[in-house]
């Protein structure tokens, strides 16, 4: 099994930690992982402008960094689906097809591919609450959504509840989207601001010390608003609590 | 016309904080009251199914279903009119009324009569118009467009509602019992139904194989409408056909659960043919709909049966409220329609999502709405139609991302203050994301500069 590491731009640039975590956890866990060293960036925030032109570059830079992988792990749910669902500028070549499909955001990689339920390693003695990024809840389907009636599930949880010591809290409308939406956080900054406000809102009252979540960028939006607020409510990845972070 | 500015409007709308508030609790009870009563229905997820491959299959054969609904409304002894556009369906319900001496027209709520603004057209040829569903009459005494598809004056308090009867209809400005101004409205509309020349309803859904208009409603106001005047005309978007009335059970199902968490509307009033002496009009309007039919991204925003669960469920939209989008249709829905009349002006419509797709999930026809946003995005795009701040920006950040070596040198900036962060992820609106929240500091050392000490071969 041939696995390759992206850690998406925002992540390598403002979240390294993310990335060391990702790639310590994957080798406790016994993979080897390549890191090419060419990559950049999905295309997301040009697709998602509707720029697709402007992502055509970026997106065949992607393909040919990741092309000789079976898997290719990311710790962001939204690029995952950017490279599944969205990655239609570049040419669909098979090598294209490959790794879009080979693209794996990291909790359904543990949680489906390695199947992994136990991380002895991990503790995480806080009270934490979850946040599902929208692409990762609703496109890539790592747990039941509030508007479709289906038997719960929930990846993310079944990973976290391995922790030891830790204590999950629910939040008011726990999967209502937090309003980072890329380009949407500076275009719609009244909205987005709002909407981060009322998320880390609804955490603090659920008594969350901390905020977990798949999608760094998700956090990145919610540490801005909850830092303005004065809130002290902390953001930390999942991939950091799973490979042993104890704050 | 101007370009919508969507995100300047929601401004304004947040800084009310009461009424914001009211408004997104209100539209998220909506939203829950949805998920209860569909959670009553095992098979809910395959309804859904169902309504979506009705609309599809009805859509595909459109000509056919509407030559069949116009032989049999015709054979029931209704009057079917063809309206090509809002122009056309306007001139045809003046006609029809001008034809018959009729003065005043009662009308029960219809997007399709906003869309075509048909109001102030009949008023300022002689018609007094009067609204008889009590949101759209609060917003019709205001002088405002509705700001939801199915509950029209959501985003006022019963405060402002005591104002504009106050000023409209005289009640006591200090009395805002919601009671008390609802009863207000009845006695001052109830003589209308009376003294009206004409009664006028849009339809929820018109069969084709019994030629009926069928219209569901909560206030009994749509049947006085088209049961007191002699004259009743029913305008009908095109695409509200189905085929048998045993499809309808399917859409009656999920209507009223979608839109207020009810099981039902208090009336399913099924019109087939004029009463004795009386007569009956039918306009079937197009108003862009057979292009839009025509676009293979997009045709799928033609099943709509309007009951706005979208927009309850919308977080941009409930903290944003309809009036934002300066459009007839708000909302997640109203994104996808909008710039098909218009993509100059409502191009920044389909930039007010998140693309969360809630709305997808929750739509009981299974339009792919925030799949659509996104296409639409392209086409704004590709037409020229970005702002140029944010077309620069894609360009800088296309060229930055595809190019490893301008890449490390924008984002290996050890220790950068924010002022050299770069710009493909701030953009030009760098203060835009400062003003109401913190900046992420850029790390000392990106990833892959760690990743070089600690795991590079010799």
């Amino acid at each position: 099994m041939k696995v390759a590491l992206f850690v998406p731009c925002y992540v390598d640039a403002f979240f390294p930690e993310v990335g060391i975590a990702t790639l310590e956890l994957l080798e406790r866990l016994g993979v080897e992982v390549a890191y090419p060293l060419d990559q950049t960036c999905c295309g997301q925030p040009m697709g998602n402008s509707g720029c697709e032109e402007d992502a055509a570059a970026t997106e065949a830079l992607f393909v040919a960094n990741f092309a000789g992988f079976d898997y290719v792990v990311a710790p962001s749910g939204s690029c995952t689906h950017h490279v599944r669902e969205n990655l239609t500028a570049v040419r669909q070549t098979k090598e294209t097809l490959k790794v879009r499909k080979a693209t794996c955001e990291l909790v359904e990689f543990l949680h489906d591919v390695l199947k992994v339920r136990d991380f002895p390693w991990a503790e995480f003695p806080h009270a934490v609450g979850l946040h599902n990024g929208c692409s990762t809840l609703r496109a890539l389907r790592t747990a039941k959504m509030s508007e479709i009636e289906e038997p719960f599930f929930s990846k993310p949880l079944d990973l976290l509840s391995r922790v030891k010591g830790i204590r999950l809290v629910t939040p008011q409308r726990p999967d209502e989207c937090c309003g980072f939406g890329g380009t949407f956080s500076v275009f719609e900054e009244p909205v987005s601001a709002k909407m981060g406000y009322d998320k880390v809102t609804a955490h603090q009252k659920a008594g969350a010390e901390y905020i977990v979540s798949a999608d760094m960028s998700c956090l990145m939006h919610q540490r801005g608003c909850a830092e303005r607020l004065g809130l002290p409510i902390r953001f930390i990845h999942i991939a950091q609590i799973l490979n042993g972070a104890r704050a | 016309m101007k370009r919508i500015d969507h995100a300047e409007a929601s401004s304004k709308f947040i800084k009310a904080k009461d009424h914001l508030e009211f408004h997104d609790q209100r539209l998220w009870d909506l939203r829950q009251k949805r998920d209860r009563e569909s959670e009553q229905i095992p098979e809910w997820e395959q309804l859904r199914v169902l309504a979506s491959a009705i609309k599809e299959h009805t859509l595909t054969h459109l000509a056919d279903y509407l030559e069949e609904f116009e032989r049999n409304a015709t054979a029931n002894g209704a009057r079917v009119h063809w309206a090509r556009d809002a122009a056309e369906h306007n001139q045809i319900v003046l006609d029809i009324m001008r034809a018959r001496g009729a003065r005043i027209l009662v009308k029960a709520k219809s997007m399709l009569t906003d869309e075509c603004e048909m109001r102030p057209f009949l008023e300022n040829r002689g018609i007094e118009v009067m609204e008889t569903d009590l949101g759209e009459r609060i917003q019709q005494l205001d002088n405002e467009p509705p700001s939801h598809i199915v509950v029209p004056a959501v985003h006022k308090l019963r405060g402002d509602v005591a104002r504009v009867f106050a000023r409209t209809i005289g009640t006591d400005p200090k009395n805002s019992d919601v009671h008390y101004l609802a009863e207000s409205q009845r006695q001052h509309t109830r003589p209308y139904f009376l003294k009206a020349d004409a009664g006028m309803t849009g339809a929820n859904f018109a069969v084709a194989e019994t030629g009926t208009v069928v219209v569901c409603t909560n206030e009994g106001n749509a049947d006085l409408s088209v049961n007191l005047p002699p004259l009743y005309i029913a305008s009908i978007g095109i695409e509200k056909i189905v085929p048998k009335i045993e499809h309808l059970g399917v859409f009656v199902r999920m209507l009223s659960r979608s839109a207020l968490g009810s099981p039902i509307t208090q009336l399913t009033s099924h019109f087939r043919a004029p009463r004795d002496g009386c007569e009956m009009h039918v306009v079937l309007v197009d108003n862009g709909r057979s292009e839009r039919l025509g676009m293979p991204d997009f045709w799928y925003s033609l099943k709509c049966i309007r009951c706005g669960a979208c927009m309850n469920t919308c977080p941009v939209y409930r903290r944003s409220g309809g009036l934002s989008y300066g459009a007839t249709y708000s909302g997640p829905i109203g994104v996808i329609i909008d710039p098909t009349f218009n993509l100059r002006r409502y191009s920044s419509l389909p930039f007010a999502s998140t693309l969360n797709g809630s709305c997808t999930s929750v739509c009981p026809v299974k339009i792919n709405i925030h799949e659509q946003i996104y296409k639409w995005r392209q086409v704004i795009a590709e037409r020229g139609a970005l702002p140029f701040v944010k077309r620069e920006a894609m360009q800088v950040a296309g060229k930055v991302l595809s190019n490893p070596k301008l890449y490390r040198a924008a984002v290996e900036t050890a220790g950068a203050g924010i002022e050299h962060l770069p710009r493909f992820m701030m953009y030009n609106r760098l203060n835009a994301w400062g003003r109401q929240r913190e900046v992420p500091a850029a790390a000392p050392q990106t990833f892959r500069q760690w990743y070089l000490k600690n795991r590079s071969k010799p």
